[in-house]
């Protein structure tokens, strides 16, 4: 459902014209639109958004743990449309065990490094993804660094 | 760590594979490239990045926000002000604060200083890695003069730190309009000196024309951005795109060219410099008066002076020393054109005096990741002409 304060803008418009269950809900805050996709509809989303609404860049791919809350992480998508000069901010809630969602390399092949800093730094796992290797981090590294409950110093809990 | 994997032997030919760089850790470019080779041809490249990992994200969450400007001077050390710049842009959007035009015409002015900075040395070390040695002389000289700049503002010639959250660090210091001045009156004819060392020479052109070629379309999907995009004929440039800090007001252009090669994205970056130049001029000349800092003062610290003889100012600085300040809860994302493109900066607050997440999406990162792209393909004597045309930094990258 998209929410009532959110029918001025196009693009969230066109988002709720193509899969009105894509929407869990949103907001506009700070002049930024966000909004809120179901995971499983992440990537058919961000095709449409792509190919029919110009969304031609994908920024940047990140997420955020809200531990111990569950669902625990959102995956943060950041496009950007050079035509239409707009911005636009895709967010997607999954579970902490065993957090998986479907890559959007499909869509962007330049998905590919983002999910793996993503994978390497929060153990999210991104389905059908080309090359989910660890990145930043050593191969034979344990632990996923950004999560809340991996400590910036000392022992591991 | 990727594995040096035994090349697959097809038809008569044998592949060879050939691991390039790292030598050592304060080399230029901390950077792996796995390559297979067909002959002088490659086949497949596999870029290995991490080597410069310092987990700066995970940092900033335990640093109140005043104490994070100093992370971000550390991700890209070759335009230290641009990340200042954009950090604080973000959090001020959370605080809702109004930065005083001075301020904002400062920021104009020095991270357009940081970039002919940043072109300098890339200028420098690019000819240098081609070959051309007299070019990184050249350089670094003016650059020195550029750090000497950085240093009678902030006290330091490289991790500057000089923006803060609410506006400068420091006042601006006395003299410094005369100082840029002498520096702005000779450099335009130093860049004339740089092409007439480069642009006609027929080594150069060679070993740059034409080579290096990825189509706009990959770069777009690749999520490349900066010169090497204009240098494909697309302007896109965040100053203009959206406006921050004032661009709006400063009458400059965006330089692009449609060849596509590295020899284009060369004369991007030097036409970059005359605009910079020009920005510069018009920041210098039509400086507001006025504060330097916002008026929040539970955010700006006091001055010496009202410390010293007023107990509220007091309060207030003990308060933002121990404790920080708390920043509303919310998500933004502010972006800024860095010398090497689209640095984005993601702050979620959550009412806290530290930030909650910080991701820093950094054009180099981006950039690296089309370098299969464009190397595949082509000559291995072309590789090294081929990745310094996109200007990375590792730490940048890397984070």
């Amino acid at each position: 459902m998209l929410p009532e304060n959110l029918k001025e803008h196009s693009a969230a418009l066109a988002v709720d014209a193509f899969d009105a269950d894509a929407i869990k809900g949103g907001k506009f805050e700070y002049d930024e639109l966000t909004l809120e996709i179901a995971p499983a509809k992440i990537a058919s989303v961000c095709g449409f958004l792509k190919y029919d609404q110009k969304f031609i860049r994908l920024s940047t791919v990140s997420a955020v743990d809200r531990y111990p809350a569950e669902p625990r992480f959102e995956v943060v998508y950041h496009l950007h449309s050079v035509e239409r000069r707009e911005r636009l901010r895709l967010k997607c809630r999954i579970a902490g065990t065993e957090p998986a969602i479907d890559s959007v390399t499909g869509v962007w092949r330049g998905a590919n490094w983002y999910e793996r800093e993503v994978f390497d730094l929060f153990g999210i796992q991104f389905r059908g993804h080309p090359d989910l290797r660890r990145i930043l981090m050593p191969d034979d590294w344990d632990g996923y660094p950004l999560r809340k409950d991996y400590p910036i110093t000392g022992p591991r809990v | 760590m990727t594995d040096v994997e035994e090349p697959q032997q097809q038809g008569g030919g044998r592949r060879m594979v050939l691991n390039m760089g790292p030598q050592h850790p304060s080399t230029h470019g901390v950077l792996r490239l796995l390559m297979e080779l067909d002959g002088e041809n490659i086949v497949k490249c596999t870029p290995d990045i991490g080597f410069l990992h310092t987990g700066i994200e995970k940092e900033f969450e335990v640093k109140n926000y005043q104490q994070a400007v100093t992370l971000t001077d550390r991700v890209d050390y070759l335009a230290p002000l641009s990340n200042n710049l954009a950090y604080c842009l973000a959090v001020e959007k959370l605080l809702q604060l109004e930065i005083p035009p001075q301020a904002q015409w400062m920021r104009v002015m020095l991270t357009e200083l940081t970039r002919l900075n940043s072109h300098l040395v890339w200028l420098g070390t690019h000819a240098l890695d081609i070959g051309a040695m007299t070019v990184f002389l050249y350089c670094f000289r003016e650059r020195e003069e550029i750090l000497k700049i950085f240093e009678m503002f902030s006290g330091q010639r490289m991790m500057t730190s000089y923006f803060r959250i609410g506006g400068l660090a420091l006042e601006p210091p006395r003299g410094w309009y005369a100082r840029i001045k002498t520096f702005l009156d000779v450099f335009p004819s130093r860049i004339d000196e740089y092409e007439n060392l480069l642009t006609n020479n027929r080594i150069w052109i060679g070993r740059t024309k034409g080579v290096g070629f990825i189509s706009l379309e990959d770069m777009l999907d690749l999520a490349v951005t900066g010169p090497m995009i204009r240098a494909a004929g697309l302007p896109m440039d965040a100053r203009k795109d959206s406006p921050y800090s004032s661009y709006e007001k400063f009458d400059f252009e965006v330089p692009t060219r449609t060849e596509n090669d590295v020899y284009a994205r060369y004369l991007v970056r030097i036409e970059e410099m005359r605009q910079s130049v020009r920005i510069v001029r018009q920041a210098m000349d039509g400086m507001p008066g006025g504060d330097w800092k916002a008026d929040a003062p539970h955010v700006v610290l006091p001055d010496r002076e009202k410390m010293k003889t007023q107990m509220e100012a007091l309060i207030y600085h003990f308060k933002i020393v121990t404790e920080g300040f708390r920043v509303p809860e919310g998500e933004v994302y502010t972006v800024v054109e860095s010398p090497r493109g689209e640095l984005g900066y993601y702050i979620v607050g959550d009412g806290t005096a530290n930030p909650y997440r910080v991701h820093m999406r950094t054009p180099s990162f981006g950039n690296l990741q089309a370098v299969p792209r464009m190397v595949e393909g082509t000559l291995i004597a072309d590789v090294i002409a081929a990745i310094g045309s996109m200007d990375f930094v590792l730490g940048d990258t890397d984070r």
